[in-house]
């Protein structure tokens, strides 16, 4: 869909903002491939979803200046309640729009050799690790034009690497603050956790004009080498006018633990890919779903654990509810390749309706290519059990209240795994503002 | 509160178009234990339920009444909130929900909004009553029922019991599952209920519940009504005896051949 507010994307364009942008040469080139790969690309195909009439590639303009925060005391209220500023913020880095906003890394993280910083200081002063994992591993530039658009426009984004052995005990925060509509969000985050390194990062999409439409494209990376442990813990809250195309990847080593807790809260039409590659013999791949449909909007929300190394274990579990007209569907994939010997593929997706109009879809899917392994699945779809609502009930618990505590605790799992106060607080804040 | 009394009149009852209460009559005042026993299936559950307002069953003739208010009107949380508790044969889970969360907003939708109870009050009360009832704490911090035992299920109601402190509380078989010391137990809990605001009707199949409780009055129901009413003694005998007596007394036919 072309419509005449779409800003021209050409070759010269991205060449300039390349260079406007200070950024090196191979980046630039990075782009250039990426575009000219765009055109002969097919838009993914979420299963049971049309977004053939999606806009998901036009806007008005690429970028948008914003002035940086001068301190943790001049961020908008909203991302202060992200924060738990009891203790003090140790490493955070805020985002708005395209602008670097605040970025406050720990010493002890610095003696450490931990890198946390915004993508393109990344891609400048750290060439030889983006370069080696930035859309090569986990996501590939030419999966579909979505991905292409993506490396060719990218805009934002953070980067984070933890050296081999260490542990990062301290979470890690990002926040994205979206309230321009006139630019689209086509940010990246890359992570990469070392040999035997550990840590937990948190990031939020916010949108601080609810009024705002536009376009978000929003990859995620996460690389955990031999024996590493990745927490990574989202929560999306964009704007209903925003049409959102997100994509979190992982990707396993030897003995490497990644898990994944994501509040999928946005207002508006989402398309959400999490795949997790267990390449490594006995690698984990653990994700916690949960979504909220409310209003018109209409979402898809893929995952899938592929399960390559010996004696790896996938975990899915996907809850959510749909409200008002909402359309939400689950597409879970666990897949075993051939030699994944020892293999374990679990999966549990739960879709609650909640009005007449509203609609839910679970698609279990397994695919099996090796005999020696253990799958298994168990999805469904319908309304709060009427059994657990009289239950609360007989305790003198009104209606309305008991069907808000089923559907929190329906909710929780996710919640509850969210290492920081602020976050947790603010996803069941979404939460009963979505069901109330 | 001064203790309430609770009146079935002529009470009819269907699920899904099928009679299962055929006319039962049923006093309880202030401060009074009544048994319920019968064989399986006689519709004990059934008159549990119906007096609380569960969603499947259908009232279809007769009353019931709290201090004279038609709790038929009511809605399930508003008979609690009237007096009336159900500890449920089979308890439901609630994922994602602490027991003590429950617990306390149980308590406070009783008290009404303005009303809550102080959390260190609460937290108070809580860690003692499972105390008496030699729970875990830990408990408190389990979601509702999930992954409870049976036996840990039916301390759990009586734990919600002594919360939440009804006028009239009804004990669907709170002693199936039990092993005797948790007999011992929750017998104890139930007895510290006892007083002349505290009514209570239990469902068993058991005499050794009652020889923890010693009731008022037992009653027997058969076929979807109460042949039977007499004190104590009439489980003893119910114990030794089983129901086949009372059948030949009265000459009910079994189910099967009423509807043959
Ligand atoms: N949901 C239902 N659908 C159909 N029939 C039902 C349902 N619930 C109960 N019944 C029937 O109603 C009758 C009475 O059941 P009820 O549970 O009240 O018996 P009970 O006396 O409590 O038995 P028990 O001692 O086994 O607990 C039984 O024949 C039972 O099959
Ligand atoms: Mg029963």
């Amino acid at each position: 869909m072309t419509t005449d507010t779409q800003h021209s994307l050409d070759k010269s364009y991205i060449e300039s903002y390349s260079k406007a942008n200070n950024e090196p040469e191979w980046f630039t080139s990075f782009r250039l491939a990426a575009l000219e790969k765009m055109d002969t690309l097919e838009m993914p195909k979420p299963d049971k979803t049309k977004i053939d009439r999606w806009n998901f590639t036009s806007f008005k303009q690429h970028t948008v200046e914003n002035k940086a925060y001068d301190s943790i005391d001049a961020l908008p209220e909203e991302v202060k309640a992200l924060l738990d500023l009891e203790g003090e913020v140790k490493n955070l880095y805020v985002q708005l729009n395209q602008t670097p906003g605040l970025l406050t890394v720990s010493e002890k993280l610095k003696e450490q050799g931990v890198i946390f910083t915004d993508i393109f200081t990344a891609v400048k002063d750290h060439p030889e690790l983006v370069q080696k994992y930035f859309m090569t591993e986990a996501v590939k530039v030419d999966e579909h034009k979505l991905a292409a658009f993506h490396a060719a426009l990218v805009n934002g984004g953070a980067f984070l690497y933890v050296p081999k052995n260490i542990q990062v005990e301290e979470p890690i925060q990002a926040v994205f603050v979206h309230d321009n509509a006139d630019a689209p969000l086509i940010n990246h985050v890359l992570i990469v956790a070392d040999t035997n390194s550990s840590v937990t990062y948190v990031e939020n999409y916010l949108s601080l004009n609810v009024e705002a439409e536009g376009v978000a494209n929003i990859i995620a990376e996460v690389i955990a080498n031999d024996g590493a442990n990745v927490k990574f813990g989202a929560v999306d809250t964009l704007a209903s006018g925003i049409t959102t195309y997100v994509n979190r990847r992982g990707y396993t080593e030897r003995d490497a633990r990644l898990e994944w807790s994501l509040g999928l809260m946005n207002d508006g039409d989402t398309i959400s890919e999490n795949i997790t590659n267990l390449y490594g013999d006995g690698s984990i791949g653990d994700t916690k779903t949960v979504v909220a449909g409310t209003g018109k909007q209409t979402e898809n929300f893929t995952t899938a654990v592929i399960n390559h190394g010996k004696r790896s274990e996938g975990f899915i579990l996907k809850h959510g509810i749909a409200k008002e007209s909402s359309t939400i569907i689950f597409n879970g994939i666990g897949k075993i390749e051939h030699g994944a010997s020892g293999a374990n593929a679990q999966q549990e997706s739960r879709a609650l309706m909640l009005s007449e109009r509203a609609r839910a879809d679970a698609n279990p899917i397994l695919l099996i290519d090796e005999d020696d392994v253990q799958a298994g699945h168990a999805a469904s779809v319908g309304r709060v059990d009427p059994m657990q609502l009289y239950y609360l009930q007989s305790r003198g618990i009104p209606k309305d209240e008991a069907e808000r505590l089923i559907i929190h605790g329906f909710l929780a799992p996710v919640v509850t795994q969210l290492p920081i106060e602020g976050v947790k607080k603010q996803l069941t804040e979404v939460i009963e503002r979505k069901i109330r | 509160m001064a203790g309430s009394t609770l009146v079935l009149k002529d009470l009819h009852v269907s699920i899904e178009d099928k009679e299962i209460l055929k006319g039962v009559n049923l006093e309880i005042k202030p401060g009074e234990f009544h048994a319920i026993m019968g064989p399986n299936g006689a519709g004990k559950s059934t008159l549990a339920s119906a007096i609380m307002g569960h969603p499947a069953f259908e009232v279809t003739e007769g009353s019931v009444t709290l201090d004279g208010q038609d709790v038929l009107e009511m809605e399930v949380d508003e008979r609690a909130q009237a007096g009336l508790f159900l500890a449920m044969q089979y308890p439901s889970e609630i994922p994602g929900v602490t027991n003590a969360d429950f617990i306390r907003s149980s308590i406070n939708a009783q008290r009404g909004e303005g009303n809550e109870i102080p959390l260190m009050q609460y937290i108070k009360k809580l860690d003692k009553t499972m105390e008496y009832l030699e729970m875990d704490l830990n408990m408190a911090q389990r979601y509702v029922n999930e992954g409870f035992s049976g036996g840990e299920k039916k301390r759990n109601e009586i734990l919600q019991l002594m919360m939440l402190e009804p006028s009239i509380a009804i004990l669907d078989e709170i002693d199936s599952g039990l092993d005797i010391d948790a007999l011992k137990v929750v017998a104890k809990g139930i007895n510290s209920m006892r007083s002349e605001n505290f009514s209570c009707l239990m469902i068993t199949h058991y005499q050794r519940l009652l020889n923890y409780i010693t009731p008022d009055y037992v009653h027997v129901m058969m076929n979807g009504r109460i042949v039977k009413s007499g004190g104590p003694e009439l489980a003893k005998r119910l114990e030794a005896e089983g129901y086949e007596w009372i059948k030949e007394e009265l000459g009910i036919k079994d189910e099967a051949e009423l509807n043959a």
